[in-house]
């Protein structure tokens, strides 16, 4: 740690300083029910309530479409197809192969053909349902087997190589080889999405969109609406959750609102309906993984192949990228010699699929963790051995498939001190004796590391700017490219601010992000959130501090040496002012009290055509150990402990930080047991509410969690004080509920045989694995 | 208007309710509009969120208040605004997340959430806080799995729950200092906050019925199970509305127009439990919460079915009635209250008669109710000495789940044959029915695992299940004869614990 962090850290006196555990910034105001997200902001009186009617067929040209019935319902004012589209009809953020409205080929159930514009919410909703379209039915491809015998993809087919796997695995003493499916995942954010635009003078607009990429909802609705990025602003406060879900797919929503802003020239709400929402955005891609893998007696991996293929849905949107992180995640904590890695990106009919904390990762992760959990099945012995056995070396067998060394490796140390504070060893024993002595229910433990990489891989992300006011009184208007969607990372980077200048938080004003405050700016997202927007914040509260230091350093005819702030006051030599006062002197002094800060995250460096580089500024790490029980007459199956040990360096905020950890845990839980999607063979999405589709409840969340960060761990590269990104790792501990039930099952045959279990472990999923068990004794 | 509603000499033509001790008076209000739109677009109350629009997610929770049965005690409970026509608050308190902070003091159960870091996002967070309160007025130190069991209706994405169970504990160390009613948690006395608050109900409510007609539809709460009778003769196409927490969807879901909606809610005839002549006797329009103690009462071993029905919000407004007569092959109840062998009351006008629940459904979603006739009363046979009652709910999620498979048995042995027995399955057909092969096979056997094992098989012939998105027909056929396993398990010496309980 440098020896600045070190000194601000410990001596700050003031409220909110960092490191410490000051409530989430809107707390009291979530509290209260004060806290304004998009649909709570007031509405202009001449506001219109939309809806979008969307296709009732996975694939299919568009014959006609009638909406006269929809046009004279009640309080209808405007309807749109893609043919009143003026700019560009596209939301797709990377490739141009996302229709706003579909333009005559409907590729998914779900798909926004027209939209309507009413006096109402529930004027708009029921005017759709009047619309008539008809189809020309076309061939669907709605799985992904298919889609790969059909060569359905969205882009080419992605290979890492290193070594010669196939050479290494025929000469392996074992081999193995297996496949699984992995089910998607809905993010199930609280509040669904919603876009508000406001025409405003000379055509400009003005949209409120409850995004994680403001930036990139300026870009698209000035492409559809045919401006240019000045004559659009998007501001957005806080969303009530996000977790990847409103990284690119608000701009669907955004983009309708703002063309029928523009259309009709009055303030346009879309707000979708929880099960609009569900069909119609995009989730967590769904994989298959085939594996051929060659090891020794110890389970040390010599040569492996993987084929991960995932169903991409009927656009690009972010699933090339999503894609390239399973590939780079596909090793885990492990060292992987002779390595092949090749992934289809799949095009099936149905919703696009997008990001999802983890962004691939846990997809990747999922694939290695099922192959050391069957070698260690095949071999008898702990999985924990076989895992230890294949543990990134220090100095030696460290270097990543895609060549980044591995330099900040702590999951040995994160492993041991789990495997003692857990009491895993004796656990083990309780669990097999348990088993021997329970023929219906079963108990099953398994501990799982995570190494999980921070950066967007796509280099040019890497950036952030802040802005920062100083006023007169001495109070902060604060102002940074990220996003709030729950995380906490305003208050973080207020902490950072707090910090720098050394005044207490609630001097503090945190701000909307806004594209017209801070420009050209990053998603929140890839968890990088509190590394890039706190230093480009810090940056700007430094120059400040600069010229503060030296306004004073003049004003009292010290050197600048002997100005120091401190507990919201700020000594030069032997004279004290308040923080306040020496602001209002620089006022008085013509100082510029505003600044900007930039941040581009250093070292990384990466070629996306050899996939070889540094697309990593450093790694995050962690482990969890759990334990399950599971009825084998049913499926039914309960967490009964979780113990987790997960690294976030020096951390900027505990409290947040354990909350980032134990809810992405328990999401990654749902992920894996509970949360199924399930398509009819029409291609229609049946689980698409809460009904249907079941997130973790209150009573899935064990009584017995143990949850502790690494202590003096401080993070290796210099980010924000040492801390380290926390919003996606953690979700990938929940690996170990998945194998902990996949024990449990194991134990049906005596641990003889690999089991076969799919995910999500629904209790069906676990029934049939239990079953497949027992016809093998 | 009919001649026959006149009958009825003195009609209300608005609602009344309270809200931050204000009465609340409107007139003309659409009986299909749901107290979540009253709120959130004609008050602009916007506290209270929409998460589902169908009482799943918890973000829309408010608490409605009236008086309990005595008269004498304010009743607490949370319910899911979102399905919650406007017009059934007539008479009640309504209190929302607005309601709770007085003087920007906050409520503990606010004040706890904020302590202990129990919002990220903050969308589900006011849901959580009514539920909060909810729990806070009607517990006085719950234990975690009472904290689960009064959460089951809320959902939070962020958290992953822990700091909300932390608050759920934390709320009762900090009471706020003065004497009202709302930031005090259960007592046994009645303060004065509280008896003005009865007094202030007290004074909206008459005996008088409503009927309000707005934006072209019609509710009808009358107060007599007679004009009850009549209304529903005379309207036969009405929805008759209890809870609305299936109704309640067909407005939010489908965009369904209800123009005449008879609300069974004051009807004193249909709000009463008791136990008469070797039967519970329940009143069509009790709600779940207050059916629940009185079933589990007399049948123990049904606990954890009705703890794991829907959720507290839910229960709170549905009904046993509402469940029966929606005729779902999935829903929680039927399958043990066919066992039970429960008889249904069905009125016409002024005439009555019984119905077995097993007779009662005839088709998916047909039951034997004719127009103008309703559920009265629900009557189940009170236990018999020896016989052993079972009912198992197989879902994806434990807490407010529906089943994929559910299932009820009831056996009564004589000489360690079976002399009776009752084997009823939800989610295995278009109806909730019983397994008739699988009884007959079991009539006057031996209860051994021999016998259990030739049922298992002849439940295979008794159903023949779909596939859909709660699970596969093979699973519905595994788990409805294992099912029978565990309920041979559990009665005879191998006694086995269930997961749902292990760890909590």
């Amino acid at each position: 740690m440098g020896a600045d962090a070190i000194t601000s850290r410990a001596n700050s006196k003031i409220a909110g300083a960092v490191g410490t555990a000051v409530p989430h910034d809107s707390a009291r105001l979530h509290a209260t029910g004060r806290a304004a997200y998009t649909d709570d902001i007031p509405e202009p009186r001449d506001v219109l309530h939309l809806a979008v009617g969307m296709s009732a067929k996975p694939h299919a040209r568009i014959r006609r479409i009638d909406l006269a019935a929809v046009i004279s319902a009640p309080g209808v004012v405007a309807v749109m197809t893609a043919a009143d589209i003026p700019g560009e009809n596209n939301c797709g953020p990377v490739v141009h192969d996302d229709p706003i409205l579909a333009p005559g080929l409907v590729q998914y159930v779900g798909q926004a053909v027209f939209s309507v514009a009413a006096g109402s919410v529930d004027q708009a909703r029921r005017a759709v349902r009047l619309a008539k379209i008809e189809y020309e039915a076309l061939d669907p491809i709605l799985d992904i087997r298919k889609a790969i015998a059909a060569k359905s993809f969205v882009l080419p087919t992605q290979k890492i190589e290193r070594g010669d796997s196939k050479s290494a695995i025929a000469n392996a003493a074992h081999r193995l080889n297996g496949s699984a499916t992995l089910g998607g995942q809905d993010q199930f954010y609280l509040e669904g999405q919603i876009a508000m635009a406001l025409p405003a003078e000379d055509g400009d607009l003005f949209v409120y969109s409850s995004t994680q990429h403001p930036g990139e909802i300026q870009l698209l609705v000035a492409e559809a609406t045919g401006k240019t990025l000045k004559d659009v602003i998007v501001e957005c406060r806080r969303m009530g959750g996000a977790f990847g879900g409103k990284e690119s797919q608000p701009a669907l929503i955004a983009c309708i609102a703002a063309l029928m802003a523009q259309k009709t020239g009055r303030a346009c709400k879309l707000r979708l309906d929880r099960d609009t929402d569900m069909i119609m955005t995009g989730k967590r891609h769904d994989f298959v993984v085939d594996y051929e893998v060659g090891f020794n007696e110890r389970g040390r991996i010599e040569g492996i192949e993987f084929m991960f293929a995932s169903r991409c849905g009927m656009s690009v949107d972010l699933s090339g990228a999503i894609n390239d992180r399973a590939m780079f995640h596909c090793d885990n904590a492990y060292f992987l010699d002779n390595v092949t890695i090749v992934s289809h990106r799949c095009k099936t009919n149905t919703v696009s699929n997008t990001a999802f904390r983890g962004f691939g990762g846990p997809q990747g992760m999922f694939g290695i963790e099922l192959v050391v959990d069957d070698i260690a099945r095949h071999l008898g012995v702990d999985p924990l051995e076989v895992r230890r056995e294949n543990f990134y070396g220090i100095g030696e067998r460290d270097t990543t498939q895609y060549r980044q060394k591995v330099e900040d490796n702590i999951i040995h140390e994160i492993v041991d001190e789990l495997v003692r504070t857990s009491d895993y060893r004796k656990r083990v024993a309780k669990v097999r004796e348990f088993n021997q002595a329970s023929p219906v229910l079963k108990r099953g433990i398994a501990l799982t590391p995570v190494k999980f990489g921070i950066s967007f891989t796509a280099t040019h992300l890497n950036q952030a700017g802040a802005l920062l006011h100083v006023y007169t009184d001495g109070t902060v208007h604060l102002n940074h490219g990220g996003t709030e969607m729950g995380q906490g990372l305003f208050t973080k980077v207020a902490q950072v601010v707090a910090n720098e200048l050394q005044i207490d938080i609630d001097r503090i004003k945190i701000t909307a992000s806004d594209t017209s405050k801070v420009p050209n700016a990053s998603a929140t997202a890839a968890s990088s959130g509190s590394d890039m927007n706190g230093k480009a914040a810090q940056i700007a509260a430094k120059k400040i501090k600069d010229r503060l230091t030296e306004f004073a350093a003049n004003h009292f005819s010290v050197t600048e040496l002997d100005v120091v702030f401190g507990n919201n006051e700020v000594r030069a030599g032997n004279n004290t002012v308040s923080f306040a006062e020496l602001v209002r002197l620089a006022w008085f002094s013509r100082i510029s009290l505003s600044a900007t800060g930039f941040y581009r995250t250093p070292k990384i460096n990466y070629d996306r055509a050899t996939f070889s580089g540094r697309p990593f500024f450093y790694f995050a790490y962690g482990a969890a150990v759990s334990e399950v029980i599971i009825d084998t007459l049913t499926g039914e199956h309960r967490l009964t402990r979780v113990d987790i040990l997960h690294d976030c360096g020096a951390s900027l905020n505990p409290a947040i930080d354990m909350g980032q950890i134990q809810g992405g845990f328990i999401q990654g839980v749902g992920w894996l047991t509970s949360e199924e999607l399930w398509w009819n063979a029409e291609g229609e999405l049946k689980t698409h509410a809460p009904s249907t589709y079941k997130i973790p409840a209150c009573s899935d969340v064990p009584e017995d969690f143990r949850v502790r960060m690494l202590e003096s761990s401080p993070n290796r590269e210099e980010t924000i004080y040492r801390s380290k990104a926390v919003g996606e790792p953690p979700l990938m501990l929940s690996l170990s509920v998945f194998h902990a039930i996949r024990d449990a099952v194991a134990s049906v045959s005596n641990n003889t045989r690999r089991p076969r279990l799919d995910s999500p472990a629904t209790p069906e999923a676990v029934l049939n694995a239990v079953t497949e068990q027992q016809v093998s004794e | 208007m009919s001649a026959r509603d006149l009958d009825v000499p003195v009609q209300r033509r608005s609602m009344r309710f309270i809200l931050d001790g204000e009465v609340v008076e409107i007139e003309n209000v659409d009986p299909n509009r749901t107290v979540l739109q009253y709120l959130r677009e004609d008050l602009r109350r916007c506290g209270t969120k929409e998460g589902c629009a169908e009482g799943d997610c918890g973000a829309c929770t408010v608490v409605v208040v009236d008086r309990d049965v005595s008269g004498k005690r304010l009743r607490v409970r949370a319910v899911n605004s979102c399905i919650q026509f406007l017009p059934t608050l007539d008479g009640k308190e309504l209190l929302t997340v607005e309601s709770l902070s007085t003087d920007g003091e906050l409520h503990p159960t606010q004040k706890a959430l904020v302590d202990c870091h129990g919002s990220q996002c903050g969308f589900c967070t006011p849901g959580f806080v009514m539920s909060l309160f909810a729990l806070h007025k009607n517990n006085a130190d719950p234990t975690r799995r009472e904290i689960d069991e009064a959460l089951a209706g809320n959902l939070c994405r962020c958290t992953g729950y822990s700091p909300i169970v932390e608050a759920a504990r934390v709320m009762y160390a900090d009471e706020l200092q003065s004497k009202c009613w709302l930031g005090q948690s259960r007592s046994s006395t009645v303060g004065a906050d509280e008896q003005s608050r009865i007094v202030a109900l007290n004074s909206i409510d008459t005996d008088v019925p409503l009927c309000i007609e707005g934006h072209g539809r019609k509710f009808f709460a009358p107060r007599e199970l007679d004009h009850f009778a009549d209304l529903v003769a005379l309207h036969p196409d009405a929805t008759i509305l209890s809870g609305g927490t299936d109704v309640g969807l067909w407005v939010t879901k489908q965009q369904r127009d209800l123009p005449i909606i008879i609300y069974t809610g004051n009807v004193a005839g249909l709000n009463e439990c008791l136990v008469d002549d070797g039967y519970l006797d329940i009143g069509a329009a009790v709600s779940l919460t207050d059916a629940m103690p009185l079933i589990i009462e007399n049948y123990p071993t049904l606990e954890e079915l009705f703890v794991r029905f829907a959720s507290p919000p839910i229960r709170n407004a549905g009904t046993l009635g509402g469940n029966i007569a929606n005729g779902s092959p999935i829903g929680d109840s039927m399958p043990a209250l066919i066992v039970l062998e429960t008889e249904v009351v069905l009125r016409t006008g002024g005439s009555t008669r019984s119905v077995a629940l097993n007779d009662f459904y005839l088709a998916y979603q047909r039951t034997a109710l004719r127009p103008g006739e309703f559920i009265e009363r629900i009557r189940i046979p009170l236990p018999v000495e020896g016989e052993q009652v079972q009912s198992y709910k197989i879902s994806k999620r434990f807490d407010q789940d529906i089943s994929a498979v559910c299932g009820a048995y009831r056996l009564q042995l004589a000489d360690g044959k079976v002399e009776k027995i009752g084997v009823a399955y939800g989610g295995m057909a278009a109806i909730p029915s019983r397994a008739s092969l699988c009884e007959q096979s079991l009539m006057g056997q031996e209860w051994s695992e021999a016998s259990v094992s030739r049922a298992m098989q002849a439940l295979d012939k008794d159903f023949s299940p779909i596939s859909d998105m709660r699970s596969s027909s093979q699973y519905r056929r595994n788990v409805c004869r294992n099912l029978l396993r565990r309920f041979y398990l559990e009665t005879s010496a191998s006694v086995i614990e269930r997961v749902y309980s292990i760890g909590r």
